[in-house]
């Protein structure tokens, strides 16, 4: 666990969450590393799958436009949800 | 007209009928007149109860009348009215009862649409000829786009189907728009330039490009050989979905994947939201299963140790000593106790040995021994017993003396 910064899973996107969820599961079903080892591990995978359930739920679509500024430079912005 | 010809002698007096239906027969034998293209402009339309529609073709040289049945007029999107220019495809034939020849039309379209696809088939020709439309060259889709690029009308259906399907299937995506008309004057340079501004700018994972269905003309800018480049060139894999399930632009040749409309599009490129859920839950049950398998794993090397340990305690080692301290001294006595029992039968056998051998046993059968008195040396043969010779006999319970005569 510590050969890589570790996020705390707020931080993390839902594939990003979801990306090391994977790779602590087959670390784990690897069978490698101490009993402390595996408990940590399985822990950070509770936080993980938590983080991308609670992603899950309250997904909603972002909707943004790409608008021409007057100087010729490109800016997007956020539009409101249309009904 | 001399009086042969008055009276009709020449030649047999034909009916009204007769002659019409040559006429008739001469235009059906024609093949070129059984399938045709006309064009010209719409005039004297009228459309009566029995849903048949009838209008004349006209140019500036001719008119055609023409009739259209009732189940090709409902396939119309919209009736000719005067003025217009068409193009209308049929056979022409003869009304006899009315003594007119006339088209008979199954189809209409705008005039010019003939051109249009005329110009669409040598730019498609051209265009497959240069390899931009090759399946090599075609790029797989993510199958995780976060960042979706979207060029389309900001006004059209097309928009909201696609924000409605992803909204459903994938809220965890975000989507650029570049809006841009997608019809008329403007409209390939605004989607060329918008496929560019999203591939720099919003560095997208997929680019849908969509628009709802149209005519030919309405399509036109899907059919622009720059639009065309402008997809081959786009970084990004790039969906089109333009609204009309039959037809095939230029546009939906050179995308990566071209869906039948802007739904299916966004339906294509998006995970659905209940798989996501679904997969969350196996590797959630995938991670309870390891630890298990660990748990498992380590109480089972566990009392392994623990084992060893308990066998290399000093309280175990004294046990160890003392117990087999134990298990020689019972060891030994048993040794020592079957020893003597071992002797003890050993002795009963020589006993029942000597006996069986031993001269009591073979007396007591009826046997006797005879012995020289005087020597004690015991006769084996008739020369040792001289008549007159002291004996002496034994049998089983003692002896007794006798002579030999």
């Amino acid at each position: 666990m510590a050969k890589r910064a570790v996020k705390a899973p707020a931080d993390l996107t839902y594939e990003q969450a979801l990306q090391e969820l994977e790779g602590v599961v087959r670390q784990l079903e690897a069978g490698e590393g101490s009993l402390e080892e595996a408990l940590a591990l399985f822990e950070r995978g509770q936080l993980l799958a938590a983080r991308c359930s609670k992603l899950l739920g309250v997904a909603e679509l972002k909707l943004q436009e790409l608008t021409a500024e007057g100087d010729g430079s490109v800016r997007a912005v956020d539009l409101e949800e249309e009904g | 007209m001399s009086q042969m010809a008055l009276f009709g002698l020449a030649s047999p007096v034909l009916t009204v009928s007769d002659l019409t239906r040559r006429v008739r027969e001469l235009l059906d034998t024609d093949y070129r007149l059984k399938d045709v293209w006309v064009s010209g402009e719409v005039s004297n339309v009228s459309r009566p109860a029995s849903g048949h529609l009838y209008f004349t073709l006209k140019d500036a040289g001719a008119s055609l009348r023409c009739v259209m049945w009732r189940p090709d007029v409902a396939r119309l999107l919209a009736p000719p009215r005067d003025g217009e220019a068409i193009e209308a495809h049929g056979r022409v034939s003869v009304y006899e009862a009315g003594g007119q020849y006339q088209l008979y039309a199954d189809t209409l379209r705008p005039a010019g649409e003939g051109v249009l696809f005329q110009q669409f088939l040598r730019l498609k020709a051209r265009l497959e000829a240069e390899g931009l439309f090759d399946p090599q060259r075609k790029r797989p889709l993510p199958g995780w786009p976060r960042r979706i690029g979207l060029v389309t009308s900001p006004s059209g259906a097309a928009l909201r189907d696609v924000v409605h399907v992803l909204e459903r299937r994938f809220p965890l995506a975000e989507v650029t728009l570049v809006p841009t008309p997608v019809q008329g004057e403007g409209a390939p340079e605004g989607i060329i330039a918008g496929l560019q501004a999203l591939n720099r700018h919003a560095h997208p994972d997929v680019i849908l490009l969509v628009r709802g269905g149209g005519s030919i003309e309405d399509l036109a800018a899907f059919n622009d050989e720059g639009v065309a480049r402008a997809i081959v060139a786009s970084r990004a894999p790039v969906v089109s979905g333009v609204g009309h399930e039959t037809d095939f632009t230029i546009a939906d040749f050179a995308a990566d994947l071209r869906a039948a409309t802007p739904s299916a599009a966004a339906e294509i490129i998006s995970p659905d939201v209940s798989v996501l859920w679904e997969d969350l839950r196996l590797w959630r049950a995938r991670l309870a299963g390891a630890l298990g398998e660990r748990l498992r794993a380590h109480r089972w090397t566990l009392d392994g140790q623990r084992l060893k340990l308990r066998l290399s305690s000093p309280r175990a080692q004294v046990i160890g000593a003392r117990q087999r301290l134990d298990d020689l001294g019972s060891r030994a006595l048993a040794a020592i106790s079957s020893g003597v029992q071992l002797r003890r039968v050993r002795v009963g056998g020589l006993i029942q040995t000597l006996r069986a051998v031993g001269p009591t046993a073979v007396l007591e059968r009826g046997y006797a021994v005879v012995s020289v008195r005087a020597s004690g040396r015991i006769i084996r043969t008739r020369k040792h017993a001289q008549p007159g010779t002291e004996l002496e006999v034994r049998v089983a319970d003692g002896t007794f003396p006798a002579r030999a005569e």
